[in-house]
């Protein structure tokens, strides 16, 4: 990576974090509506990864989706204007938190079905292997999605038709707030792919850099050989599960654990360590994003409402069906 | 015209899509090499080749998705659901996936896709394997309902399906193969979301369906011999579903009966009575009767099964009592 590559990923971090703590802000203010999951602490997996695709790869994951927003380019103004369900959202005020895409950045959502997405997934890789397109399908999900049989139809049929996706699990050891020892019979998820005859790593993904090249040689791999990789990406997020998270699962001294190695610390560290920028340097890159956040909650709470016959569209292609 | 059975009109439509555009494939369990365990799909394997003819695992949920996934990114694939009974296991994919996408994310995305299932009882094939429950899916607003009662609207209607830009749920009904109709030998289409008048009369109107209507035709030839003349409207699409034709039928004999092989409670029957007492009341001079399914889990043995499925006599019998 040159320079400013490196710094592109510090920025997208950032932007992340300071997002996600504007709309907690902005939920407690009763301005966002419905369910509200966070990726504060998670960061790195999603900026790792993006990093890592070419143009032609296309991006799939859950509802925890705001993280990949931002990195596919998506700008924050249309994420908060989303969130407060706005005409300016990315969709249109009609999918909220958990249903955010763009198709001309090949983000193809925001899933919020668990372990939904995953045969979509495979049928999005199906669709650039019958087009011979040698693109790759990164499909993300969390710990929790590999208990259900989506996931296990998914990763067969992704095997057996030899499928260009890249499987990857951000654990972040809990679902909700069941550890991924009460509810898998396997501690590693990695371990799931053996049962596929599926490569597979488990990496580190508090470091963007270790994400980054994992998912570098994964895809790499993929679109070698032309068959599924599983990667499992170890994380942990630093808010509940959502908002309304009580957080009897865990003790806030392992989360305080956690916020010690915290991605864009680790990663602020690295840059200054290798000589890439220095302190005052990175701290332009934040107020840089102060000022992008300021701009995109101005141009979200001043957004217009949908007009009230977006209600009947987008339901058909065919408009006479409706 | 041809006369040909529902079957071969199924297979043609598939077969001339599959030839007219390269984007069309077929993905099921044993649609290939097996050449489809109602034959649809025989020959099609060894003409189009194992990439547009796939044969899948015993995995409804992976076949649903896969296929909603390959429509969303521009292709237009013909799922096979074995039986309808089968799409239970990938209902999510159906109704919280394939019905919503395009919504949720703003119109971003298409899912230019077909599920064919095949549903229907009276085979003996014991609870699980013999339901009618197209009122299930035609419930969810995003999805298209067809159900064709002909081998003309079987061929008609399945082009139109596969070149439709949304998800379509095309029901075939596992005793009608057999059926023989005239088709047209020219490319055609039968619009989605029209129903037809089958059957012209003065004195009542049957609206049905699928296989009811093979049974109604039948009733109302009975029932003209004691010179009663009924009108049989074929809704053909649940959904969207066009009461036109219904209403303006109704309104000539003022009184109606619903004929459906699913269960009577919260069915097709319900939908259709609620829109004519909504829209047409002051035109209906008896209370309007169904004909359905008894509400049971259909039984293995004949004699059972036969009892709580529609008969040709029950037809006649409510057709006689709304007179």
């Amino acid at each position: 990576m040159d320079k400013q590559e490196s710094l592109e990923l510090y920025r997208q971090m950032v932007l992340i974090r300071r997002v996600e703590e504007e709309a907690a802000q902005l939920y407690q203010q009763g301005k966002i509506g419905g369910f509200l999951h966070l990726y504060i602490g998670q960061e790195a997996v999603s900026t790792g990864l993006v990093a890592a695709r070419l143009p032609q790869d296309r991006v799939i994951t859950a509802y925890r989706d705001h993280g990949v927003a931002i990195n596919v380019g998506i700008p924050a103004r249309q994420v908060l204007a989303e969130l407060l369900g706005k005409a300016t959202g990315i969709s249109k005020g009609k999918g909220g938190s958990m249903h955010m895409a763009d198709v001309n950045r090949n983000f193809w959502g925001g899933h919020a079905i668990v372990g939904a997405h995953l045969p979509i997934a495979a049928g999005l890789a199906l669709g650039d292997q019958y087009q011979k397109s040698n693109g790759v399908t990164i499909c993300m999900f969390g710990d929790g999605a590999t208990n259900i049989g989506y996931f296990h139809e998914a990763l067969n049929l992704s095997k057996v038709w030899n499928l260009p996706v890249l499987w990857v699990c951000e654990n972040n050891l809990y679902g909700m707030g069941t550890t991924v020892e009460r509810a898998s019979a396997v501690s590693e998820i990695r371990q799931k792919a053996e049962g596929y005859c599926m490569p597979n790593e488990r990496v580190d993904g508090m470091d963007v850099l270790v994400v980054r090249q994992a998912a570098l040689d994964a895809l790499a791999y993929i679109r070698d050989a032309g068959g599924p990789f599983l990667l499992e990406i170890v994380t942990y997020r630093y808010r509940g599960h959502s908002m309304g998270d009580p957080e009897r699962y865990r003790k806030a001294e392992e989360v305080q654990k956690y916020q010690e190695n915290d991605p864009i610390g680790i990663y602020r560290r690295y840059i200054i360590r290798d000589g890439i920028a220095s302190d005052s340097e990175l701290d332009g890159v934040d107020s840089a994003v102060e000022d992008d956040i300021l701009d995109a909650i101005q141009f979200a709470e001043s957004s217009p409402e949908p007009a009230p016959e977006e209600l009947f569209s987008d339901i058909y292609a065919d408009e006479t069906a409706y | 015209m041809a006369r040909i059975t529902m079957r071969e009109a199924v297979s043609q439509a598939l077969w001339e899509e599959m030839e007219r555009d390269p984007k069309v494939f077929i993905l099921g369990e044993e649609v290939g090499v097996w050449g489809g365990t109602y034959a649809v799909t025989k020959g099609f394997y060894d003409h189009f080749g194992a990439e547009r003819v796939r044969d899948t695992p015993i995995a409804e949920a992976a076949i649903i998705g896969a296929a909603i996934g390959a429509a969303m990114v521009g292709l237009r694939p013909v799922a096979e659901l074995m039986t309808i009974n089968f799409a239970f296991s990938a209902m999510d994919h159906i109704v919280n996936q394939a019905a919503k996408l395009r919504s949720m994310f703003g119109g971003q995305f298409a899912v230019p896709l077909v599920i064919r299932a095949v549903g229907g009882g009276g085979r003996q094939l014991g609870a699980t394997h013999s339901q009618t429950p197209d009122a299930v899916f035609a419930h969810f607003p995003g999805l298209k309902v067809v159900a064709p009662g002909t081998p003309e609207d079987a061929k008609g209607l399945l082009k139109a399906a596969i070149r439709s830009d949304d998800p379509v749920l095309f029901v075939e009904h596992a005793t009608l193969y057999q059926l023989r109709g005239d088709v047209p030998e020219a490319d055609y289409t039968t619009p989605i979301g029209k129903s037809k008048v089958q059957r012209e009369g003065r004195d009542v109107t049957i609206v049905t369906y699928s296989k009811m209507l093979e049974l109604s035709l039948k009733a109302a030839n009975l029932l003209s011999q004691d010179g009663i003349e009924v009108e049989i409207v074929d809704l053909r699409s649940l959904r969207p579903l066009d009461m036109a034709p219904v209403l303006e039928s109704l309104k000539k004999t003022n009184r109606a009966v619903i004929v459906e092989e699913g269960w009577k409670s919260y069915g097709v029957g319900s939908e259709v009575m609620a829109r004519i007492y909504e829209e047409a009341f002051d035109y209906v001079d008896a209370p309007i009767r169904r004909v359905a399914q008894m509400e049971v889990p259909l039984p293995y043995n004949r004699t059972l099964e036969q009892m709580a499925l529609p008969q040709i006599e029950d037809i006649v019998k409510a057709v006689k009592e709304v007179l």
